[in-house]
């Protein structure tokens, strides 16, 4: 067999290669483009996460526009705007820090199951068979769609419900577009006694369905000496206005469902 | 005939009777994908123009300097691609250096034209049509500007169907695809000029 066109076939390609490799790296050299530290300073302070939080099409666009000064370092949930700050010489105050929270407590065990859903696993989906497998409309499905979308890995699904990690957890509200029961909401971080329910059934119907449901008792509303907690459709809700946190509705809530944060660890 | 009246009907014949989308069917994916703004649609068109031209006098010269000579003609296709790819980076670069405004206008089409077939497909039908270095350049050139036509005559097209009722069955893809055709069609009156 003759050799020299295979060779030839080979060493030809690979000289294109190369001649078009070494033009390209020289013209990367030449042609370099210079851009603003700074962006790549204060790209490298924002994360990096692509969550979408601030509005621009991802954490590059963010950056520039920061540097640019269009926009505030603190538009950015998960930033060090404090630092991004020094780089460019600003002050930046710091926002107050907020965190999404389940509002749901139907564990498994608790929530009556209405039949065993053994489909695609997705909320989204499961929402659609029969109104989803858990009797409370309103409850968590817990089968992580929002875990999916989260950047930060800061959703885990636990024994049914999804619990979020409160450090790792920006706000950027990636989990709330997609919940299909809007059961999660962005709330400031320092909200410590909060009611973990959204059912808006009568009582009856409520309890039927879960263990930890509000059932509109008005024992939290009667117990509260500052008047913050009113029963709006079938279901507790404290004024953070007028809540000073003293945890007393926790303490007489029947079923469970007002939980007080700065006692109890957040399980979930 | 006359050399320059020959050149014209070429030129002629480049953009309408032998256009790359509607007769030869080659780059549909950016006809289809790229075409549902005019501006962003003639800036597609602009940037396959000035690959399809460069590529056209650097693959021409690829093929007689160094393929026929040795042999290495079967190698057009795989040689082509590296040159489309390498000239598209080039191009890229310089732009981005030469023209912020224009680079950011042109945006991700600029690399994709690197996987346009019609760039490709204009190369190889350069040498199997055995056109010289001038017509090559000129094909090249001509048949992008056809491109450039049909993409920016598609865009306004579709830019007119987002404010008109369309049934809902024939909105979006498979309308354009409709449309497409209906295009092809009418283009096809112009087979025979030129030839």
């Amino acid at each position: 067999m003759n050799w020299i066109p295979v060779i030839l076939a080979f060493s030809v390609l690979g000289l294109i290669g190369l001649v078009f490799g070494v033009i390209l790296t020289i013209a990367d050299k030449k042609l370099k483009v210079e851009t603003d530290p700074r962006i790549a300073q204060v790209r490298e302070l924002v994360g990096g996460a692509n969550c979408g939080a601030c509005g621009f099409a991802g954490c590059d666009a963010f950056a520039e526009a920061v540097v640019e000064g269009k926009v505030k370092p603190n538009a950015c949930p998960a930033a060090k705007a404090a630092a991004i700050g020094e780089v460019l010489g600003l002050s930046v105050e710091v926002g107050e820090k907020k965190v999404a929270r389940v509002i749901c407590q139907g564990h498994n065990g608790v929530v009556t199951q209405r039949y065993e859903y053994d489909g695609y696993k997705s909320c989204a989906t499961a929402a659609g068979v029969a109104g989803g497998p858990k009797e409370c409309r309103y409850a968590c499905i817990g089968l992580g769609d929002c875990m999916k979308v989260c950047p930060f890995g800061a959703i885990s699904m636990e024994n049914g419900i999804a619990k979020i990690d409160e450090n790792k957890c920006v706000a950027c509200g990636n989990c709330v577009d997609k919940c299909p029961r809007s059961a999660i909401r962005i709330i400031p971080a320092d909200t410590k006694v909060i009611v973990l329910c959204r059912n808006a059934d009568t009582g009856r119907v409520a309890r039927a369905a879960c263990m930890k449901a509000c059932i509109a008792c008005q024992r939290c509303v009667k117990t509260c000496k500052y008047g913050a907690i009113t029963v709006e459709n079938g279901c507790a809700r404290i004024d953070p206005e007028k809540c000073t946190r003293c945890g007393e509705c926790a303490k007489v809530c029947p079923c469970g469902c007002i939980v007080d944060y700065s006692v109890v660890t957040p399980e979930a | 005939m006359n050399e320059i009246a020959k050149i014209l009907l070429f030129m002629v014949s480049c953009v309408l009777s032998n256009n790359y989308i509607f007769s030869r069917f080659l780059g549909c994916c950016p006809f289809l994908g790229v075409s549902s703004k005019v501006e962003t649609a003639a800036g597609m068109g602009v940037a396959v123009t000035f690959v399809m031209a460069i590529a056209s006098l650097f693959t021409k010269l690829l093929y007689d300097l160094v393929l026929v000579p040795l042999n290495l003609g079967y190698l057009n296709t795989i040689s082509f691609i590296i040159v489309i790819a390498g000239l598209v980076q080039l191009v890229e670069m310089f732009i981005k250096k030469a023209s912020p405004s224009l680079y950011k206008a042109l945006g991700i089409y600029l690399p994709l034209i690197t996987t346009n077939c019609a760039v490709l497909g204009v190369t190889i039908l350069n040498i199997s049509s055995g056109y010289n270095l001038f017509y090559s350049i000129l094909n090249g050139t001509f048949g992008a500007l056809g491109f450039l036509l049909a993409i920016v005559l598609m865009a306004g097209v579709r830019e007119r169907l987002e404010t008109s009722k369309v049934p809902e069955c024939l909105k979006g893809f498979s309308g354009s695809l409709i449309i497409a055709g209906l295009m092809a069609i009418a283009f096809m009156g112009f087979s025979g000029l030129g030839n």
